[in-house]
C-alpha cells in the first residue's frame, strides 16, 4: 500500500462508501452537542419523525451561554438572568431527555466547555471521527483524532445517520522544528504559524501538525494549536499519537482499560503518517525564532511579536490589504507605526476552548503571584475549563493566587470568548484574552481583542500594557 | 430545502476581505431556537449604529447610512458580491439562515471559507467562487449602475452579466444535484442504512472501545 499520511489512515478507516462523484461517507464516532447549535437539528427530528442512529455516540453539554458568576451559577438553569439564554440551555436538557442523550447538566461536576470536557473524560480518543456544530471541534486532533466543525444541518444529518458526506482534503504538514524559548508556548507557536499562512492559507486542506516542538508538546499544548486550525482555515488539524499521548488517555472515564486498552494501544501506535508520506503543502517554522505573539487587528493573521510595530497602510501595497489594515486600525484605536508594547488592555480574560486548561492556569498563576493587577485594568478574569480543572486548580491554590492578585475566579463556561453571557468587553475597551478570534465585536459590541497566551494575559494583567513575558521577574524565582 | 435553479437579481457590494460570521450574524442572536428570523439582524453591527438585542423591533433603529446594504440603490438585492475567505470564523449555520432570510440566494467571492461553504448548500443558497480580477470587473460594474442585476444559471453553471457576457463557474456535481432539486441530503443518505450498518459492524468487531461507552 502506498504511504499514507495521518489524516489518510483516519479517513479511510473510517469510510464507509465512496461515490463515483468523489463524495463519500463517512463514519462518526463521536458527536459533541451544545445548547447553541442543536435546538434547530433536534426539531428538524421532531418535525421528520426521526431518531438517532446510535445514542451512545452522542455527548451534549451546555457551555456558550452559562453563566460564569457564582450566585448566579448556584441557580442552575432556572437561576440564568438572560430569558433568552435560560431558554436555550433549558431546550438541551429538554432535547437529551427526549432524546435520551447523555448531557452533564449546568451544574454537574463533569460540565465544561464541550472541547475540554470530551478529551478530559476520554470521550474523545485517539484514532475516532469527532464532530460538533462548533468550529474549534478541530481540537480534539490534538489526540490523533479526525476531529472538525459542522454546521446545525450536519448535526442533524449525524444524528439521524452517524455518517456526514464529505470530500477528502488535501494533506498539509506543518513543523515546527527544534525547540521554544522558555516564555513561548503552545498558543504563540499556533500564532506564528497563522502569521505565516494567512487566515485562509489552511482551505481546503486538513493540516498535521509535526517536529519536535509538538514532539516536545503536552497534549495541552497540542490542543491549544489544534484548537486554532480554524483560524489558519483549516477544519481539521491534527498530531501524531505518541507515548504522551497515551499517557494522557489511560485512566480516563470513558477510555478503555484492561484487554480493550491493550488492543486499543496497539492500533493507536499505528497514527501516524508513514515516513515517505506525501503532503500537498508543508510548511516549516523554526522554534527558537518564534517569539511571544499578540494580535493587533481584527483577524487572527494580524499578528505580531511583542516588540513588534503596528503596520502602517502607506508601506503596503496590495491594496486589499491595505484597506483591511486601514480598518483594522480605525476599530481598534490604534496609529499605524505604534509599538505593540504600549497597548494598555482594559480588561483581561484567560479562558476559552483555547487556553483554559490546567497547565494554563498555572502558568498564568506562576506569572501573577505575589504580584497584584495593574490599576488600569478594570477587570481580570480567570474562567476555567471545566469543573474538573476548577477543582484541580483549587486544589493547588491558583485560584488564591490569582484572587490575591485582584483577579475574579469564576464557574466553568464560554465566558467572553464570544460574550454570549454576561461576560463582555463594553465599547472600546482593549483586553488582553486567551481566547481565538479577535473579530470586530467577538467580544463584545465594539470590544477590542488582543489575542495572547495565558502567560502573555497575566502579564499584561501586571503591567498594565503588554509586555515581553521572556523578561518576566518571577517572584520566588 | 428551497430548490436553486436560476436566479435572476440585484446584486450587492460587500467590499472586504475576510468577512467573518461574526460580523454577518452577531453571537446575541444566536440565542435563539428558531431556524427563521434572522434576516433582520443580518450584519447587525455595520447596518444599524446602535446595538443590537435579540427580540428586538429593528425596524425603528438608526440605519448607518454608509453600509451598502442600507442604500436604495441595493435594496431588494439576492445576490451579495465579496471578497476572499467570504464566511470564514465560527460554523453557525445561523450565517447562511439570515443570508438566506434576508434574500439572498447567492454569494459570489473569489474564496469561501470551508464550513461557511458547505453550509449555504444545506439552505438553498449557492456560493459562486470566481477569479480575484472578475470579482474585481464585477466590483466596477455594480458601482457603475444602479439597479445592475445578474442571472446566476446553476443548471449551466454560468453567471450572466447585463449585456449577455458569461463567466462560467465551478460546482460539485452533488451538491449541484441537490439543490437543483432541493434535496433532504438526509433522506439520500438514509438510502444507504445497509452500508452504514455493515460498516458500523466491522467497525465495532475491530474497535469495541468506541461502542457503548458513554450512556
Amino acid at each position: 500500500m502506498a504511504a499514507q499520511t495521518l489524516y489518510d489512515k483516519l479517513w479511510q478507516s473510517h469510510l464507509v462508501e465512496q461515490r463515483e462523484d468523489g463524495t463519500a461517507l463517512i463514519y462518526i464516532d463521536r458527536h459533541l452537542i451544545h445548547e447553541v447549535t442543536s435546538p434547530q437539528a433536534f426539531e428538524g427530528l421532531r418535525l421528520a419523525g426521526r431518531t438517532p442512529w446510535r445514542k451512545d455516540a452522542n455527548l451534549a453539554v451546555p457551555d456558550h451561554n452559562v453563566p460564569t458568576e457564582r450566585q448566579e451559577r448556584l441557580g442552575g438553569v432556572a437561576g440564568i438572568a438572560d430569558p433568552i439564554s435560560r431558554l436555550q440551555v433549558q431546550t438541551l436538557d429538554d432535547n437529551c431527555s427526549d432524546f435520551d442523550i447523555v448531557e452533564f447538566q449546568i451544574n454537574d461536576p463533569r460540565q465544561g466547555i464541550v472541547h475540554v470536557v470530551g478529551p478530559e473524560q476520554g470521550a474523545t480518543l485517539p484514532g475516532m471521527t469527532v464532530v460538533c456544530g462548533d468550529s474549534h471541534t478541530s481540537t480534539h486532533g490534538a489526540l490523533g483524532s479526525l476531529a472538525h466543525g459542522i454546521g446545525t444541518s450536519e448535526v442533524e444529518h449525524v444524528l439521524v445517520t452517524q455518517c456526514l458526506l464529505q470530500r477528502k482534503m488535501k494533506n498539509m504538514m506543518v513543523r515546527i522544528d527544534g525547540e521554544l524559548q522558555n516564555g513561548v508556548t503552545a498558543k504563540d507557536v499556533v500564532l506564528a504559524v497563522i502569521g505565516e499562512i494567512g487566515t485562509a492559507g489552511g482551505t481546503g486542506y486538513a493540516i498535521e501538525f509535526g517536529g519536535q516542538v509538538i514532539r516536545d508538546m503536552s497534549i495541552e499544548g497540542r490542543m491549544t494549536v489544534c484548537n486554532m486550525s480554524i483560524e489558519a482555515g483549516a477544519r481539521m488539524g491534527m498530531v501524531a499519537v505518541d507515548q504522551t499521548t497515551l499517557d494522557y488517555v489511560k485512566g480516563r472515564t470513558y477510555a478503555p482499560s484492561g484487554e480493550q486498552w491493550n488492543a486499543a494501544e496497539t492500533v493507536w501506535r499505528t497514527l501516524h503518517s508513514d515516513d515517505d508520506a506525501q503532503f500537498d503543502s508543508t510548511v516549516v517554522l523554526e522554534g527558537a525564532q518564534i517569539k511571544p505573539q499578540v494580535t493587533w487587528g481584527t483577524s487572527p493573521e494580524m499578528v505580531l511579536p511583542v516588540d513588534g510595530e503596528i503596520p502602517t497602510p502607506a508601506d503596503i501595497e496590495n491594496s486589499s490589504q491595505k484597506e483591511a489594515t486601514e480598518r483594522a486600525l480605525v476599530y481598534m484605536g490604534l496609529e499605524g507605526g505604534s509599538k505593540v508594547s504600549d497597548i494598555r488592555p482594559d480588561k483581561v480574560f484567560i479562558g476559552s476552548c483555547t487556553n483554559s486548561r490546567i497547565e494554563d492556569l498555572r502558568s498564568a498563576a506562576k506569572v501573577v503571584r505575589g504580584k497584584h493587577i495593574a490599576a488600569s485594568i478594570k477587570e481580570a478574569l480567570v474562567v476555567p475549563g471545566s469543573g474538573e480543572i476548577k477543582r484541580q486548580a483549587e486544589s493547588e491554590g491558583l485560584d488564591k493566587i490569582f484572587t490575591a492578585a485582584g483577579f475574579l475566579w469564576r464557574e466553568p463556561g464560554c465566558s467572553m470568548c464570544l460574550a454570549m453571557n454576561a461576560d463582555k468587553l463594553l465599547e472600546g475597551e482593549h483586553c488582553a484574552s486567551t481566547s481565538n478570534r479577535n473579530f470586530e465585536g467577538r467580544q463584545g459590541f465594539g470590544g477590542r481583542t488582543h489575542l495572547v497566551s495565558p502567560a502573555m494575559a497575566a502579564a499584561a494583567a501586571v503591567a498594565g500594557h503588554f509586555v515581553d513575558v521572556r523578561d518576566w521577574n518571577y517572584e520566588g524565582e | 430545502m428551497k430548490k436553486f435553479t436560476v436566479v435572476k437579481g440585484v446584486l450587492a457590494p460587500m467590499d472586504r476581505a475576510n468577512v467573518d460570521t461574526d460580523l454577518i450574524i452577531p453571537k446575541q442572536f444566536l440565542k435563539s431556537i428558531q431556524r427563521s428570523g434572522f434576516g433582520p439582524n443580518l450584519f447587525d453591527a455595520l447596518r444599524y449604529t446602535d446595538m443590537g438585542e435579540p427580540g428586538q423591533d429593528c425596524s425603528n433603529r438608526p440605519l448607518n447610512p454608509d453600509f451598502s446594504l442600507n442604500q436604495a440603490r441595493y435594496r431588494n438585492a439576492s445576490i451579495l458580491l465579496s471578497r476572499e475567505n467570504f464566511g470564514c470564523g465560527s460554523s453557525r449555520e445561523h450565517a447562511p439562515w439570515a443570508l438566506e432570510d434576508y434574500g439572498f440566494r447567492c454569494v459570489i467571492a473569489s474564496s469561501f471559507a470551508d464550513i461557511f461553504y458547505n453550509n449555504c448548500f444545506k439552505n438553498g443558497i449557492l456560493p459562486v467562487a470566481l477569479d480575484a480580477s472578475l470579482i474585481d470587473s464585477l466590483f466596477s460594474a455594480v458601482d457603475a449602475e444602479e439597479g445592475y442585476q445578474l442571472t446566476v444559471d446553476l443548471e449551466r453553471q454560468l453567471v450572466v452579466k447585463p449585456d449577455g457576457e458569461e463567466i462560467a463557474f465551478e460546482v460539485d456535481a452533488f451538491r449541484k444535484h441537490c439543490l437543483l432539486n432541493g434535496l433532504d441530503e438526509i433522506g439520500l443518505t438514509l438510502q444507504s442504512a445497509d452500508a452504514i450498518k455493515k460498516y458500523e459492524q466491522q467497525w465495532r468487531e475491530k474497535s469495541p472501545w468506541l461502542f457503548d461507552v458513554i450512556h
